[in-house]
Parts: C-alpha cells; structure tokens; sequence
C-alpha cells in the first residue's frame, strides 16, 4: 500500500492497514462527544470520535495537548462517562467491561503504592479479586519474570529507577491477563534510552500475551515503532483527524519489530507520515531530518 | 496545630558535615545527656555553694532524696495520672479518626464540624475541668479522663483527616478500574495513605492527653494524681517534694510519647529510608 492510501479523512474507520480482525472488536468507540463542565464554561474534550479496535491490535492515539487523547482513553476504562455515544469494551458497555475486569491499565505515573513491595504491588489486583494466595504468588513472579524485575521482588518502589517503577506497573496491568491493555502514556517521564528499551519490551510482552493495545502517546517515534495503525487528533475540540495505517517493512508482524527497525527507511517514511497528519495534511520537511528525537 | 502533622520525610540534610553513622548516632545519645548534667551541675551549685535559699530553689539532690522517700506515693499518682491520660487518649483518638472519616466521606460532615474543630482547638480545655467536676461529681476521674479525650481528639482529628486527602488521583483511577469496593478501597488505599498522618496525630496527643489529665487535677476532684500531689506539696511548702512529682509528670509524659513513637515505628516498617541503603 502506498503512503498516499493512508491519507484518510475523520470518518475513517476500521483502517485497511489492520491485521486481520477475528470477530469480535476489542474496542467499539462511535459517536462520542465528551463535554467537560468548568466554571469557566464548557469544554469540548472531544467531538463525534469513531474508533474501533480489533482483537489483538495495537493502536496508538497521538497528538498535541489537550486534543482529547487521554480523555478518550479514559472513557474507553469507564474513567469518565461520554456525554454523547457509546463505547463497548468486547461488545460489553465500558462500564461493564470495567466491572468484569476485561482490561489492564498503565499510567504516566506508574502509580505504585510505596508502602507495598514489588510484588505486593503487582498482586494488587490479583488480591482485590481475590485470587488465592498460592496462584498469586506464582502470577507475580511469573510476571516480574516477564518484566525483567524478579531480583527485586522484595525491594520498595522508592528504592527503584523510574524506569523500573514502570515495567512494575506494566506486569501489574498485566497481571490478570487482560485481552486489552490500555496506556496513558506510560513512557513519558523516562529518559530517551530508557524509553526505546521499554518500548522493545512492550513488544515483546504484547507480542506473547496477543492483547490488544490502546496507546496513548505524544511521540511520533514511539507511536510508530509500537503501532498497528496511529490515531492522529486534533485539538479544541478533540477529534480524529486521521488514522494512519503502519506498514513496516516486509513482515508487519509485532514479533519483528525490533531495535534494527528503528534505523530503517520504511521507519522514517512512517513517521513523515504521521508527521504529515499531525501538521494538517501539508508536507513538513523531508526525510527523517526533520523528526522528533521522542 | 496542623503545622506540627509532618509526613515522616527521609531526614536528609546535605549541608551537614559528613559522620559515620556510629558516631552521629553516640552523638544523639550524648550530647542531650552532656547538657542535662551540666544544667544539673550548675543548678546544684546554685544552691549549695552560692547559695539560693531552698525555699526558692530546691537543690537536685534533695528532689532526689524526695522522690526515692515518697516513691510509692509517687508511683501510685503517676498510675493514676497515667490511667486517666491512657483513657483520654485511646477515647480522644478513636473519635477523632471516625470523625475523620465520616468528615472525608462527606462534604457536609466535614462543614459541620470544621467551625465546632477550630472552636475545640483554641479553647483551653483545661479550662473546662471546674465545669466538669461539678458535672461529674468531685469523686469522679471522669472529668479528667474527658479532659484528656478532648485534648487528644483534635490533633488527631486534624491529622487523619488531612491524611485520608492524601491518596493520589492515579491511586484512585486505579481503585476504580479494579472495580474495587468502597471497603477495598478504603483497606487498600485511603487508610495506608493516612496511616502515617494517623500515628503523628496519635503521637502528638500522646503529650497533650497527659499535660491535660494532670493540670485538670489543679481544679480539685479526687486527691491522689500528680497534678494533686504538687499542689498540694506546693501548699504545704513542701518545694522539694512538689519537684518531685514534676520530676515525675515529666518521666510520665515521655513514656507516653516514646510508647507512640514505637507505635509509629512499629506500624510503618517502611518509612522512607535514611542514607544508603
């Protein structure tokens, strides 16, 4: 498919660049508008978003402040209620779907409570759900095994990089092996290093659990090496301005994602793509001179 | 009052000098002990070799002699102060962590109870003792024992209600999208964020329960606390005596505060680490 297919409009749905869907979506947005009520007037956080995500699929939502993406996450966990439309979470309400505990969720803060250790921080929603405490113990070790951490099971979060405070909470939202994993922005505070190497593991660990990804993210780099397809949004009000299909490489396949791709030409083409959405449809420099380092 | 609810931060300060742990915590042992006896030394001194008529200073070393000689006495008095300031404090902090809680629960709880709080904090509640014995009936260690309750509930109060704030808007979207229940929630998340708020509370009542259970005695009732015994050694003139019990109100007062510092300690195996770890 040639990058110029990719230039669709807002009413663009189930893009032609997703994987092959099974059935059943992981994630049916239609109609949404969300208004927030301040005492200095109402707030367009969001304005007619249709989105749909397929089981097993890995979207990214990008785009500039307050264009409505964290919102939009948020209403996709049941976090806040849409004041117009409806979303289903594998064609339950969010609301439902929350209750039956159908996802994961990771923030920008990895939101760890620091009078717990590690592993008691991972087996939160393992205790909340009352998970016998033998399966538990064996999940969490599995997970901080996944995660690289299982050295620092016993250790307190204060006493861990920001960086592997993050990967807690990601075996954390994974704990309970969700089909869907929501991230609001989770890499944001690393640093650029620490931020690619996660961005690998994410990969890797959505690759081998097959959940579907909704990804919230203010970096075109990072939207474009994770993703399947790339939400670009648009401020005041908030809506989808485009989505952009990912086509990396020969083989598209998560698995083969990995630190080479990054320096690839189908890599760079991508980001321009994106870059291109985000700035309105009008060609920004050329090449890969003009991208982001984030 | 607030100004003393301190989080237990990490007590690191970088412009000391820099000492071996050992010898910073020798120190910490010494230096206050050092001061002690030579205040002490000087007090003694005053008396004895300059001369300060006894009747106005009492010289150390006959306090002393006095508190050995009246020992049981004083023991029995400091049980008695003890007793009332223990039942103060335990009553003034239970209310003032379920006050506390329905106040973080509901707005209009906490309205309620923010004027009648601030009303509690500035009045001399001492002040309240004639009232009370007169309530009460001169016989009864209720009206000390409300006393110290009264004294202890609002730094309690104060304390936790700031600390059931604290819990973190990412802690409570997390709790949501666990769909975790209002009793999780407030198990998992609301009271261990409190929880050191609570015990400073706590710690900080400690010293007020017992300074108000003993100073209420001035006010009469029943004979035998040792707020009675100094007043009533102090009337007989007998000075040296009357040290004696203050001697003792202030051994009391310490062992109510170091028991809650070990309450603090013990409840938070994990406050933030001091140096390497």
């Amino acid at each position: 498919m040639s990058l110029h297919e990719s230039q669709t409009g807002p009413g663009f749905r189930d893009g032609a660049g997703a994987p092959p869907q099974p059935a059943e979506a992981a994630v049916e947005v239609s109609g949404v508008d969300k208004v927030f009520q301040t005492r200095a007037g109402d707030v367009h956080a969001l304005e007619s978003v249709d989105l749909s995500v397929a089981a097993g699929e890995f979207v990214s939502l990008i785009g500039p402040s307050g264009c409505g993406k964290s919102t939009l996450m948020r209403l996709i966990a049941d976090l806040d209620e849409p004041s117009v439309g409806s979303v289903t979470v594998f064609e339950k309400s969010a609301k439902q779907a929350r209750l039956d505990q159908e996802y994961g969720i990771a923030f920008q803060s990895a939101g760890l409570l620091p009078w717990r250790t590690v592993s008691a921080n991972v087996a939160v929603p393992l205790e909340l759900h009352g998970v016998a405490s033998a399966a538990r113990s064996s999940r969490v070790a599995e997970l901080l095994e996944m995660v690289g951490l299982a050295d620092f099971a016993d250790r307190y979060p204060d006493q861990l990089s920001g960086g592997m405070q993050q990967r807690v909470a990601i075996a954390r939202a994974l704990a309970e092996q969700p089909r869907l994993l929501l991230m609001d922005e989770p890499f944001g505070a690393l640093d650029e290093m620490t931020r690619e190497k996660m961005q690998t593991e994410l990969v890797r660990i959505s690759a081998e659990t097959g959940a579907a990804v909704v990804f919230v993210t203010h970096s075109i780099p990072e939207a474009v090496f994770l993703s399947d397809r790339v939400v670009v949004m648009s401020p005041r009000p908030g809506r989808i301005r485009e989505i952009v299909p990912m086509r990396l490489g020969a083989d598209a396949r998560r698995a083969a994602r990995t630190e080479e791709l990054r320096e690839e030409r189908a890599f760079f083409d991508m980001v321009t793509a994106v870059r291109e959405a985000l700035h309105g449809g009008s060609p920004v420099a050329s090449g890969a001179r003009g991208v982001e380092t984030r | 009052m607030t100004a003393t609810a301190s989080v237990p931060v990490g007590d690191r300060r970088p412009g000391s000098r820099r000492m071996s742990p050992r010898t910073e915590t020798t120190l910490r042992v010494v230096a206050p002990i050092a001061v002690g006896l030579i205040v002490l030394g000087i007090w003694q001194f005053l008396v004895s070799v300059v001369g300060v008529s006894d009747y106005l200073l009492p010289s150390p070393a006959s306090i002393i002699e006095e508190f050995i000689a009246y020992w049981p006495s004083i023991a029995a008095a400091m049980l008695i102060t003890g007793i009332n300031s223990l039942v103060g404090l335990i009553v003034g902090s239970i209310l003032g962590i379920l006050l506390a809680a329905l106040a973080a629960r509901w707005r209009a709880m906490d309205q309620m109870s923010a004027p009648l709080v601030a009303a509690l904090a500035v009045i001399p509640i001492v002040a309240l003792a004639p009232v009370l014995n007169s309530m009460f009936g001169a016989d009864s260690q209720f009206g000390r024992q409300a006393i110290a309750a009264l004294a202890s509930f609002v730094p309690v109060f104060l304390n936790t209600l700031r600390g059931f704030r604290q819990t973190q808007p990412v802690h409570r979207d997390l709790m949501k999208a666990y769909a975790a229940t209002s009793g999780q929630v407030l198990r998992t998340l609301t009271l261990p964020t409190a929880r050191p708020f609570i015990l400073t509370g706590i710690r900080i009542a400690s010293s007020l329960a017992v300074i108000s259970a003993l100073v209420a005695e001035y006010f009469g009732g029943p004979r035998g606390g040792l707020g009675a015994q100094i007043s009533t050694s102090a009337a007989s003139s007998a000075y040296a005596r009357a040290w004696a019990y203050v001697v003792a109100s202030i051994v009391l007062g310490l062992l109510f505060y170091l028991v809650t510092l070990g309450l603090e300690r013990l409840l938070q195996p994990h406050a933030p680490r001091r140096g390497p770890r």
